[in-house]
């Protein structure tokens, strides 16, 4: 009674979507999108775009579900939500540039530049960042001349001289817990220690340093030491075979040669901690004039710039826009200038 | 023989560079340990400072014009509870979008595109939180109120969506904005897991007829899932302890629920001290240390558990 095995049906050649379609079903989407906007009472171009974006969702898996099945189609929803994900990270991005270059363009100017803010009342229209980007540049230089030293001499002991054991586990730990540190905590922590030290009126600009030291050293620590790894060890091999003491080893072969990725490093770094604004909120105040002393009296910088002129409102708003983009043109500069560097001075091969 | 009995007439004192040696060598370690003693100074000036407020009786308190007649508990308590409802909020949004960015960028995109991409994403981290504070009130407030006014109008059943009043300076707005700003930390993390993935199982999947989706179910995300979590509680830290986008975008309030569309109920720790500490005076000074020492422990013990997981997963995990 042994049936007979039925042979296997010929298997279908399964139906896909040709290339094109997702994008034809996008522009069909967003012109339906477009229409439900205009419906819902007044158009908008985000209305448009919102109802699109859904559109496209609900199109192109119901067509995917029907021609080439439900594996395809989740496959196809899978496909359109990372790259809706990815769509919507770079608005914040994009416009918040534009916004910035929009508000910040109608005060930005020369002038600007090279003002201070004495003498300026309420709805006048003078008035600059000068003072701010001379106490940035102190606070900034300040913190940099103790945060890079430490910083690079810490990476150095992690990866040339500690030996595996609980003190390199505990200063590894530490500095990955360091560069989550609250940058608010940070600003306390030189108020505090100002206070209790020096006393409670004393406000300059080396505790706002203090305080971005300890938000940029964990920073240094990490990127130079991950550039002293790429290092190869041959290289180290090389020195030592020559005779060449350890200490000149790590000075003259190890750090040459990531010197690049080092400088990329701390750039990135100083990039970070320049718009650092609620440590400097806590610790140097803000003050209308220039001060050329960052040991003495309260000292202007450019984030808390910003921050207390948007608070003033009225005339004061566009200037803290016009300080908003010279903090973003530092910043993007650094970063650009990091970058260059790491690509054009880096050893063939590290990259 | 001759050789090793010639290296032994080597003295060691005439090694060259031992000075320098061990003067670079004492420099380098006494870096790494001004570090650790660093930190401890942190917690220890804190702690220094914050003594009194813990010790200060009620009536002591009741001097201290901000706290309006409260223990030190029934002060910290909704502060700690707005930080955390703001850092919840921004997860709930951040991490989602950051995984569906980290597979792109790592999955999706084409290979010369993705390193652009992920630069595109980490100069998100590099602007500073003051510009941030401005998108927020500028851009991301008008953009959100319509959509909160309808979901107060249609969803208003539904508690926490309920009682909308513009502007949009509630505690979801400020979420949003501490979502984009926790966004390239989680998005970096996330994405040097999933490159992780090794590169065999994704292609066993694949030759098993699996869709990219499949492949990506069974082979990265579980691969990739401790990266995940650890990456969600880095965000957490840095959600907890970020100031200037709470500060300018959130009006404040002392309450406790979970109304998160009305303004004026919630306050978090650090945009509270930014905006008391310039004016208060030596106990209320101490008040508001004694809750960014609270601060500072909560981010310590999420970031030192965030580590946790990332290390347990490189000791253990076979494939690489």
């Amino acid at each position: 009674m042994t049936a007979v095995s039925v042979p296997p049906k010929p298997v279908r050649r399964r139906r896909r979507l040709p290339a094109y379609a997702p994008w034809a079903v996008l522009a069909g989407a967003l012109g339906v999108g477009a229409l439900l906007s205009l419906l819902s009472g007044t158009f908008t171009f985000t209305g448009a775009l919102l109802f699109g974006a859904l559109v496209h969702v609900v199109a192109i898996t119901t067509l995917s579900a029907v021609v080439e099945g439900r594996r395809w189609a989740t496959d196809r929803l899978a496909t359109t939500l990372v790259t809706a994900a990815f769509v919507l990270a770079a608005i914040p991005l994009v416009s918040l540039v534009v916004l910035v270059l929009r508000f910040g363009m109608e005060r930005f100017s020369w002038t600007f530049l090279n003002d201070d803010m004495v003498g300026i009342f309420g709805a006048s229209v003078e008035g600059g960042v000068f003072h701010a980007i001379i106490g940035t540049l102190w606070v900034t230089g300040l913190c940099s001349l103790v945060a890079i030293p430490l910083g690079i001499l810490t990476a150095v002991y992690l990866v040339e001289y500690a030996r595996p054991g609980p003190l390199k586990r505990a200063i590894t730990v530490l500095v990955d817990v360091m560069t989550g540190i609250p940058s608010i905590v940070a600003g306390l922590f030189a108020a505090t220690l100002f206070m209790v030290v020096v006393g409670p009126q004393y406000k300059a600009g080396v505790m706002g340093a203090v305080a971005l030291a300890l938000l940029m050293t964990p920073v240094v620590v990490r990127s130079v030491e991950e550039m002293l790894r790429l290092v190869p060890n041959e290289l180290r091999e090389a020195a030592y075979a020559l005779g060449v003491p350890k200490w000149l080893t790590v000075v003259k072969v190890v750090l040459r040669t990531a010197i690049a990725g080092i400088t990329t490093g701390v750039m990135i770094a100083i990039a970070r901690v320049i718009g650092e604004t609620a440590p400097l909120l806590l610790t140097v105040g803000i003050v209308a004039n220039v001060n050329w002393n960052a040991f003495d009296g309260r000292i202007a910088t450019l984030p808390v710039y910003v921050f207390r002129q948007y608070a003033q409102g009225g005339a004061s708003v566009d200037r803290a826009w016009a300080g908003a983009l010279t903090l973003i043109l530092i910043v993007m500069l650094l970063n650009l200038v990091a970058r260059l560097v790491s690509r054009y001075f880096s050893p063939k091969g590290a990259r | 023989m001759a050789a090793v009995a010639g290296s032994e007439t080597i003295r060691r004192g005439r090694a060259p560079g031992r000075v320098g040696n061990a003067i670079f060598r004492g420099v380098s370690s006494s870096a790494g340990i001004t570090i650790v003693v660093l930190l401890g100074l942190v917690a220890a000036f804190l702690v220094y400072r914050a003594v009194p407020a813990l010790l200060a009786t009620r009536e002591e308190l009741a001097d201290v014009g901000f706290m309006r007649g409260q223990s030190l508990l029934g002060y910290v308590a909704p502060l700690a509870f707005g930080t955390v409802l703001s850092s919840v909020i921004a997860l709930v949004v951040a991490v989602p979008l950051s995984i569906g960015i980290a597979l792109f960028i790592s999955h999706y995109a084409p290979r010369r595109l993705a390193q652009g991409l992920g630069y595109l994403v980490d100069l998100l981290a590099a602007i500073p939180s003051v510009i941030f504070g401005l998108w927020g009130l500028q851009f991301l407030q008008p953009l959100v109120g319509p959509l909160f006014q309808w979901l107060s109008d249609h969803m208003g059943w539904f508690p926490p969506f309920s009682g909308y009043v513009g502007p949009a300076k509630n505690i979801m707005t400020a979420g949003l904005v501490l979502a984009v700003m926790i966004l390239p930390i989680i998005t970096a993390t996330i994405r040097e897991v999933f490159l992780q993935t090794p590169r065999l199982h994704e292609e066993a999947s694949l030759a098993l007829g699996a869709t990219r989706w499949e492949m990506i179910r069974q082979a990265v995300l579980p691969f990739g899932r401790s990266g995940i979590i650890s990456a969600a509680m880095l965000g957490m830290g840095r959600a907890l302890g970020e100031t200037m986008a709470v500060l300018m975008v959130l009006a404040p309030g002392f309450a406790m629920n979970l109304y998160v569309l009305r303004p004026g109920q919630h306050q978090s720790i650090a945009a509270n001290i930014a905006n008391q500490f310039p004016e208060a005076g030596a106990l209320g000074a101490d008040v508001l240390i004694a809750t960014g020492l609270f601060l500072f422990l909560l981010t310590f013990a999420v970031n030192l558990a965030a580590r946790w997981v990332i290390n347990r997963r490189a000791e253990f995990s076979g494939a690489n």
